[in-house]
């Protein structure tokens, strides 16, 4: 039965060439506009690290003044300073636990021909790697040791790797670094996890390139290397002196496996901010431990005119579908009396309206095929903004199933109301009129 | 015209004359908060700036040994003052627009301090420190007062402070109508314990290194500091004939990097630096003006569906009207009467839901209300379109011939 409802549809769609290209033209509009924002908003909300976000922790303390200060609805800072930083790094408590801030790297070339240039840093401590899993190409992080003695090691991206040495192994190499000599002691594979994380609020992008370079906070420091972002929240003696002022420019990440472990952390995180309440240092005691998804969504990571895009194509999608009613309607409608022949020689509502859905499923099919092709069009577009997240804009497997079950959502949607005009007609009057 | 036997026929053909209804409403609700976000994007590209933009050129220094800055910086502007074709050259810490923000909030009282976080007690606002002469390079206009005196550069530095020892400054028209409204800003001061800096001088809008949103007041929250010798002055700025910008940077970058070889050189012209700052927002734009152009397109070519569909299923009645006296004129204007009747439900449901749906952004996102302009403005568009979309059918309607009423049924 199904093949003579597809046989029946695909002649009653070639007899009405126009009208058929304008109904799936109409509807792949709807799906391509539609799947290209969906995707890009499924990219852009998506999980850094899945396999580990839930475990990973971003602290905050409060350390401000109380002028503006409503107990209980003031939130933390989203940065951390020094002291509390080094405070809650010594502490000591969960499995990993690191402090870090981005800097602007200055790289000089062996060859004095060649112009220094600025690379993307991250002074860190030595958890960050085990911490976040970062894969190593060549060599390896660097200890507790090194962090303590201020040591000048650096560890290197794959794509500052191939850039300098053509991809070879280079650890052991020096690399001057802000007029610095440093010992590389680890190339990473490719590693840039999107959303960038670890950069929010530290002045990095939210999207794209993983930084050139990693090197100990305490050696970065004392080479007088800034943070991109300082937030002070009192007057400033002496600016170069960030270690005592009261400013804030690292964010703190913990790694905690188990509900009693984040637990016991919140509890640990309350009671220094009680502590340094007591000591004088802090006015507030409000503190926060937010897992890496629930700090992204606090960050509102995710820009506001994807968000806006999307409910733009989905009113877009809705406006195509409607329009293909109305087409479906009035190619329907124009086929009355064929339909009172067919009902007059027997047949039932419910094979007329299964023929009809069959028809509008055709058209969603082929408007899905073809809104595919506009999808790729649009990330295609996309790819080519000067957004941050541009390069990002690629179509996986999942989006592209979604079109045509999106497609074909529409299509069935669309096709209920012309069906059920059609199956409801009454053949008598139609067959007169013949 | 009649409206009583419109009103009739459609109360007939009620599935249609919904869906028509139905395309031209949430056509109208999505194009008008469509345009609505076009036009708040335009406004912030759009956003005036007072300094000469088309002459400027900026080679930005970073990464020197900041000891050197007292001797490098003289040289390296007598090096671009000699390049040919320059006309003046100046050097900056930051420009508008270059994202690169120096901040700090300041009080009218002087027992202002930075802790008073709370907007109406502090103003935020970007620094911007210069060198001598580096006002005519950029253009920067005066309003009131003047510019900085010889002898208030040499002593102002910021090495590692927060803030320029010094206790002039020049500030915005928009900064200082915020600061003291309806008063003459020359000779009040602004306060950050412990330091203090009095106005001398009030400058046309000049735009912030970075922007707030679209609004325009607090987007303009500049002020200028005079400053002798000091790393903080990064960016150097060329004044030149816009005709010979592109090889003037080209030399300039040369002659810095030739200079100064340890150091990180970047040239552009003003304009690249601008065009980049909007570059993400002017794209969007032009993506919003795509979707409603083709969102238009949909819309008109389902109306000419459903209407040539109508006119097919009423060619009896037509032959009928037609052979009872009705002229040519009276058919086209019937279908075009019937088409801006519905195009009119539609619109007033499509306003509705248009100003719903921007409350439900209003409430999630930074959008001021709809403006009621976007009433009328959207309606005539829609009515044109429609009568455009029906003129089509209409006419075929109207070319039916009176002798059809005697063949059919």
């Amino acid at each position: 039965m199904f093949g003579y409802y597809l046989d029946l549809a695909l002649r009653s769609l070639k007899r009405n060439r126009v009208l058929t290209a304008l109904m799936v033209l109409t509807l792949a509009l709807g799906i391509g506009a539609s799947i290209t924002t969906l995707t890009l908003l499924r990219l852009l909300s998506g999980d850094p690290l899945p396999q580990k976000s839930s475990r990973l922790f971003y602290a905050q303390v409060d350390p401000n003044s109380l002028s503006g200060y409503v107990a209980g609805q003031t939130k933390p800072d989203s940065l951390m300073g020094y002291v509390d930083a080094m405070n809650l790094l010594h502490a000591g408590r969960g499995t990993h636990r690191a402090a870090l801030a981005l800097t602007q790297a200055k790289i000089v070339p062996e060859h004095s021909t060649e112009h220094p240039y600025f690379s993307d840093g991250v002074i860190t401590t030595t958890d960050f790697f085990p911490m976040f899993e970062v894969p190593f190409r060549y060599g390896n992080g660097w200890t507790a040791e090194d962090d303590t003695n201020r040591a000048a090691l650096v560890v290197i991206s794959d794509f500052l790797n191939d850039k300098l040495y053509g991809g070879a192994n280079s650890v052991g190499k020096m690399l001057r670094i802000n007029n610095h000599d440093f010992r590389i002691v680890g190339v990473l594979q490719h590693w840039a996890p999107q959303p960038r994380f670890y950069t929010q609020e530290l002045g990095g992008r939210s999207y794209g390139d993983g930084e050139a370079l990693f090197m100990p906070l305490s050696t970065a420091r004392a080479l007088n290397m800034d943070p991109q972002d300082i937030e002070c929240y009192a007057s400033v003696g002496n600016i170069n002196k960030l270690e005592e002022a009261p400013c804030e420019w690292l964010g703190f990440w913990v790694q905690l496996d188990s509900a009693k472990a984040v637990a016991d952390y919140r509890e640990f995180l309350a009671n220094y901010a009680k502590e340094q309440m007591a000591l004088g240092r802090f006015k507030r005691s409000e503190t926060a431990l937010l897992d890496l998804m629930g700090w992204l969504r606090d960050r509102e990571v995710v820009p506001d005119d994807v968000r806006l895009q999307t409910y733009l194509a989905f009113g877009f999608l809705l406006i195509c579908v409607v329009n293909t009613v109305g087409l479906l309607l009035a190619k329907c409608l124009r086929r009355s009396r064929e339909i009172g022949v067919r009902r007059a020689l027997g047949a039932t509502r419910r094979t007329v309206f299964a023929q009809f859905m069959v028809e509008a499923s055709i058209v969603g099919l082929a408007g899905g095929l073809f809104g595919l092709l506009f999808a790729e069009l649009g990330l295609w577009g996309v790819r080519h903004q000067p957004a941050e997240y541009a390069s990002l804009a690629r179509l996986d497997l999942t989006m592209f199933g979604s079109t045509f079950a999106v497609a074909l959502a529409a299509s069935l949607i669309a096709g209920l109301l012309p069906a059920w005009r059609a199956c409801v007609l009454a053949p008598a009057p139609q067959l007169k009129a013949a | 015209m009649q409206i009583r036997p419109i009103l009739a026929t459609l109360r007939k053909h009620r599935i249609p004359a919904i869906l028509i209804v139905l395309e031209i409403a949430l056509a109208c609700a999505v194009l008008c908060n469509a345009v609505f976000m076009i036009s708040r994007r335009v406004a912030s590209i759009s956003l005036p700036n007072a300094i000469d933009e088309k002459e400027l050129i900026s080679v930005s220094m970073h990464g020197a040994d900041p000891t050197r800055a007292a001797a490098d910086i003289p040289r390296n502007l007598a090096a671009l003052q000699g390049i040919a074709g320059v006309q003046a050259a100046g050097v900056i810490s930051s420009l508008p627009l270059s994202t690169d923000n120096w901040g700090w909030s300041f009080g009218t009282q002087p027992d202002s301090v930075l802790e008073d976080r709370s907007s109406d007690q502090n103003t935020n606002v970007s620094l911007y420190m210069m060198a001598q002469g580096t006002e005519r390079v950029l253009g920067l206009r005066l309003r009131q007062g003047r510019f900085f005196n010889a002898d208030e550069y040499p002593g102002s530095l910021i090495g590692s402070g927060a803030l320029p020892s010094t206790h002039v400054t020049v500030i915005t028209e928009s900064l200082a109508k915020k600061l003291w409204p309806g008063q003459s800003p020359l000779g009040k001061t602004i306060y950050s314990k412990p330091a203090y800096f009095t106005v001398v001088g009030v400058v046309a809008d000049v735009l912030r290194p970075r922007l707030f949103g679209s609004d325009g007041l607090r987007s303009y929250h500049s002020s200028f500091f005079p400053m002798g010798p000091d790393q903080a002055l990064a960016n150097y700025v060329l004044r030149c004939p816009p005709a010979e910008r592109e090889r003037i940077l080209r030399e300039a970058v040369q002659k810095m990097q030739a200079l100064n070889p340890s150091a990180v050189i970047n040239g552009n012209t003003y304009e690249a630096i601008r065009n980049r700052y909007f570059a993400d927002t002017s794209s969007m734009a032009w993506m919003l003006v795509l979707v409603c152009a083709v969102m238009l397109a949909v819309t008109a070519v389902g109306i000419v569906g459903l209407s040539s569909f109508w006119v097919t299923q009423r060619r009896a009645q037509i032959g009928i009207r037609r052979a009872l006296g009705a002229t040519r004129g009276d058919i086209l204007r019937y279908f075009q009467l019937e088409n801006f009747l519905l195009v009119g439900i539609g619109i007033l449901l499509g306003m509705l839901l248009a100003y719903g749906i921007n409350l439900f952004l209003m409430a999630h996102y930074e959008l001021p209300r709809l403006p009621m302009l976007y009433l009328p403005a959207g309606a005539l568009a829609l009515w044109l379109i429609g009568q455009g979309a029906v003129l089509g059918p209409a006419q075929r309607a109207a070319a039916v011939p009176p002798v059809v009423a005697t063949r059919a049924a």
